[in-house]
């Protein structure tokens, strides 16, 4: 569980951060006024739906470092082998951080209210998008064919268990940046209404990127090798 | 000391957080049916989540007259009372205490204490009710399944949750049971980051976090909680599906099962117990922070004083919050475990009853000395106080390796749990019913049915759990379906059972008095003001009672000051409501 738990830290980080501007030592039993607002209320920057979307990261977050917990927990056992690597993957791996980047072109675009550029940038990102989750399961079905099948050995059931669910996710996220694709397509849609959309696609990608990065890391096994190295130096 | 201008706070606009765009009902379906109004998603909440407990009361029932009468009545098999212990169980912790605290108290209490219109996602938020409602027949359809319900224990422990030999292990029932609770979590994640995300987001001007009352705060921490550990379930059920439905060894071992070897090789149960718990125990508080936080508010209100240590309260809660991540594996001591490890988990269990005894105090010297009214949430509240102590002092025996692994199996961990975290928050949440009860429906609750109701669950429960201790020391297991015959268990074990057993019938029948209550008083109940207990926080503040569409007139509430000024010494009356600016010439240094 220390991958949980290393997650959980960083979490918690965050919230004695944010809890540190809290005033919580403050004495409100002695204050009659109303001037002691909070200041994210009235700060632009941080609308209710962008900070919903940082604790959802927040919640998918503890999903995944819970299953890498049992990722590693699982390994320790002796029926372990590991599985190759297709080299699939390496341009799934290209075209989902593709598809991040468009997407950051986009917030960059809409940012600056270029409606002619935002509408290319978003139907990348999306077709970028699309085409990871066919890589992948073009990459599922070279190993289903080379004889990798689910049941065999935990290290498979836990490649096709982590693949499909990070491809659920970003299958969510592709619901979402196409809706907001369409709207970027129709006609008078003010593009200050569409920022904000192109922001969270955009910081979700990256987020699903990220957690994509790690989980190839601990498929081709570079994972494993970090975490030998905390051992012995814990050791 | 803050000194105010006479009129000088008056002149503060209430124009805040920018006002939201509220959706407007079109038809009698989406105003009472597909509502997105928060206040009618926490009755749907509440009312699905007390149905759903009535169930989880009568298998409770059934399990005692099995252990009271054993072999007695027919249609209760081995396989049934399993059936019967797990479904309660799992009822009880997710569906009910879990759905009724942040669903229901959560939806209706966090816009009205914080002065919002309603939660900032409404339309997920109607979501989160209609998905916990399939999640509730999901987990009904088990009853009706071939083969029952699952009767594996409500911790799930595999092997034998999925083998041939425990209830609906290879029919629907374990099946139906993972699937629910797999889209109980995604239901709970909509309504969770609504809870969250409208606290930070959502507050009226002037209400900072600490002006928030305590019952907000046990509400957001709960949640932050819940939305942190019930990704561990979800996790360990979507594995263990997957080892049931398409032959992984995720938990599975090599075993033998009837003379057949199975497919699977390797797997760890002791893996599921860490991702099981690392959820279950934080469970433990998503349910006691909610409970505590109303009960502060309780006891200062119908005490007519402000809450002692407000600060330690709010930090208190945090710390819980925080510890009671990284205690997990004291449920997992009879499983087997490094000393080093059982050592850790001890000494932060333990650490817990600071925080805990902290809040227990500051309860207590809040009534020390305050005009006590000894209305019904007040006896409900001191009622709680009671059992959450014998609870929590239970479990720093439990928390200590050398007295769990002799006490883990027996009856004196099924009196401690029930004590704790059964009997005392469903005491906060009558309580907390009769409080709010005239808010929600304008109608006070009856109350000479209120005290029936009252004496005879609190005496009730202490006389069905607190003799269960005894059982315990005695060596008397549980998870049994029958004692049988035994050297170590005198026959007046036996009779202890048939009292607790008696007891329980009443106690469960004295509800039916709490529920005609509920009906009877909506539409014959006394008539309420706009707050009959005149109480300072915003919900009582409401332009109408019960409070309209968007909770607030025209202007959103600005606060003035924090939740407790109760019974301010030069004030005119003993409460000041959180919405009245301080006036002049009375300034703090006074009022302090």
């Amino acid at each position: 569980m220390n991958v949980t738990l290393l997650f959980l830290a960083v979490i918690g980080a965050i919230i004695a951060w944010w809890m540190a501007g809290q005033r919580l030592t403050s004495k409100p039993w002695l204050e009659a006024s109303p001037v002691q607002t909070a200041t994210s209320l009235n700060d632009p920057a941080a609308p209710a739906i962008k900070v919903g979307l940082y604790v959802f990261l927040g919640v998918v977050g503890a999903l995944f470092s819970l299953f890498i917990s049992a990722y590693f927990m699982r390994m320790a056992s002796s029926d372990w082998w590991g599985m190759p690597v297709p080299r699939l993957l390496w341009v799934n791996t290209a075209l989902l951080a593709a598809s991040s980047a468009a997407l950051q072109w986009a917030k960059n675009e809409a940012r600056h209210g270029r409606m002619e550029k935002l509408r290319p940038a978003l139907a990348t990102g999306l077709l970028l998008a699309a085409l990871f989750l066919a890589g992948q399961i073009e990459a599922w079905r070279e190993l289903t064919a080379a004889g990798y099948v689910l049941a065999d050995n935990p290290a498979n059931s836990f490649f096709y268990l982590l693949t499909g669910l990070h491809g659920l996710h970003i299958l969510g996220g592709l619901a979402v940046t196409g809706r907001t694709t369409v709207r970027a397509f129709a006609a008078n849609v003010p593009p200050t209404r569409l920022r904000l959309s192109v922001d969270l696609c955009a910081t979700y990608s990256h987020f699903m990127l990220a957690v994509w990065l790690i989980l190839f890391a601990l498929f081709a096994g570079w994972a494993n090798d970090f975490v030998d190295l905390c051992r012995q130096l814990l050791n | 000391m803050v000194e105010i201008p006479a009129g000088g706070a008056d002149a503060v606009p209430a124009a805040e957080v920018e006002d939201m765009e509220l959706y407007h009902p079109k038809s009698w379906w989406t105003k009472y049916v597909f509502s997105q109004d928060a206040k009618i998603i926490a009755v749907q909440y509440s009312i699905t989540a007390i149905s759903i407990g009535l169930v989880a009361l009568v298998l409770s029932w059934l399990m005692r007259l099995q252990l009271a009468f054993p072999g007695y009545f027919a249609f209760i098999d081995a396989d049934h009372y399993y059936q019967f212990i797990t479904m309660h169980g799992m009822i009880m912790v997710v569906y009910l205490l879990t759905a009724l605290f942040l669903g229901g108290f959560g939806n209706y209490l966090i816009p009205l204490m914080v002065g919002a219109r309603d939660m900032v996602f409404p339309y997920a938020n109607m979501l989160s009710y209609w998905i916990y409602l399939l999640a509730v027949l999901i987990l009904v359809a088990g009853f009706f399944a071939p083969g029952g319900p699952t009767g594996a224990g409500w911790t799930l422990y595999p092997p034998q949750s999925v083998l041939s030999g425990t209830p609906g292990g290879q029919d629907w029932g374990i099946l139906l049971m993972l699937s629910s609770l797999i889209v109980f979590v995604i239901g709970f994640t909509m309504g969770g980051l609504n809870y969250v995300v409208t606290v930070l987001q959502g507050r009226a001007r002037g209400m900072t976090l600490m002006r928030m009352p305590l019952t907000v705060w046990g509400i957001f921490t709960a949640t932050v909680m819940a939305l942190l550990a019930f990704p561990a379930l979800f996790v360990a059920c979507v594995m263990m599906l997957f080892d049931r439905l398409l032959g992984t060894s995720f938990f599975m071992p090599a075993i033998v099962e009837m003379g057949t070897q199975l497919q699977h090789a390797g797997g760890s149960p002791i893996l599921f117990q860490h991702l099981f718990w690392f959820f279950g125990h934080p469970e433990v508080y998503i349910v006691a922070l909610p409970a505590f936080g109303i009960v502060s508010d309780l006891i200062s209100t119908h005490a007519r004083k402000n809450i002692f240590g407000y600060r330690m309260m709010v930090w208190a809660i945090v710390i819980i919050a925080a510890l009671s991540f990284v205690v997990w594996a004291h449920h997992m001591y009879v499983s087997g475990m490094n000393p080093a490890f059982g050592f850790f988990f001890a000494t932060t269990t333990l650490i817990i009853a600071v925080p805990t005894a902290i809040k227990v105090y500051n309860w207590v010297l809040t009534l020390w000395r305050g005009d006590i009214h000894l209305t019904l949430p007040m006896l409900f509240a001191l009622a709680f106080i009671v059992t959450f102590v014998n609870g929590g002092l239970t479990g720093l025996f439990l928390g200590n390796v050398v007295v769990d692994v002799p006490l883990s199996d027996t009856m004196f961990v099924v009196a401690h749990f029930h004590m704790v975290m059964g009997v005392a928050p469903i005491l906060v949440i009558f309580g907390a019913i009769h409080h709010w009860y005239p808010k929600v429906t304008g109608r006070m609750l009856n109350g000479v049915l209120g005290h029936i109701h009252y004496w005879i669950t609190f005496l009730g429960a202490y006389a069905i759990f607190f003799p269960m201790h005894y059982l315990g020391l005695l060596g008397v297991p549980r998870r049994y379906y029958e004692i049988g015959e035994t050297s170590f268990v005198p026959p007046s074990a036996h009779t202890l059972n048939i009292f607790i057993t008696i007891m329980a019938l009443i106690v469960g029948a004295a509800q039916v008095v709490f529920l005609f209550n509920l009906i009877w008083s909506l539409f014959r109940g006394k008539e309420a003001s706009g707050n009959p207990w005149r109480a300072t926080t915003l919900e009582w503040q409401t332009p109408q009672t019960p409070p309209a569409h968007g909770n607030w007139g025209k202007d959103l509430p600005v606060v003035y000051r924090w939740a407790y000024d109760y019974s301010v010494p030069g004030a005119p009356e003993d409460f000041i409501p959180q919405t009245q600016p301080a006036t002049a010439g009375l300034t703090r240094e006074v009022m302090r």
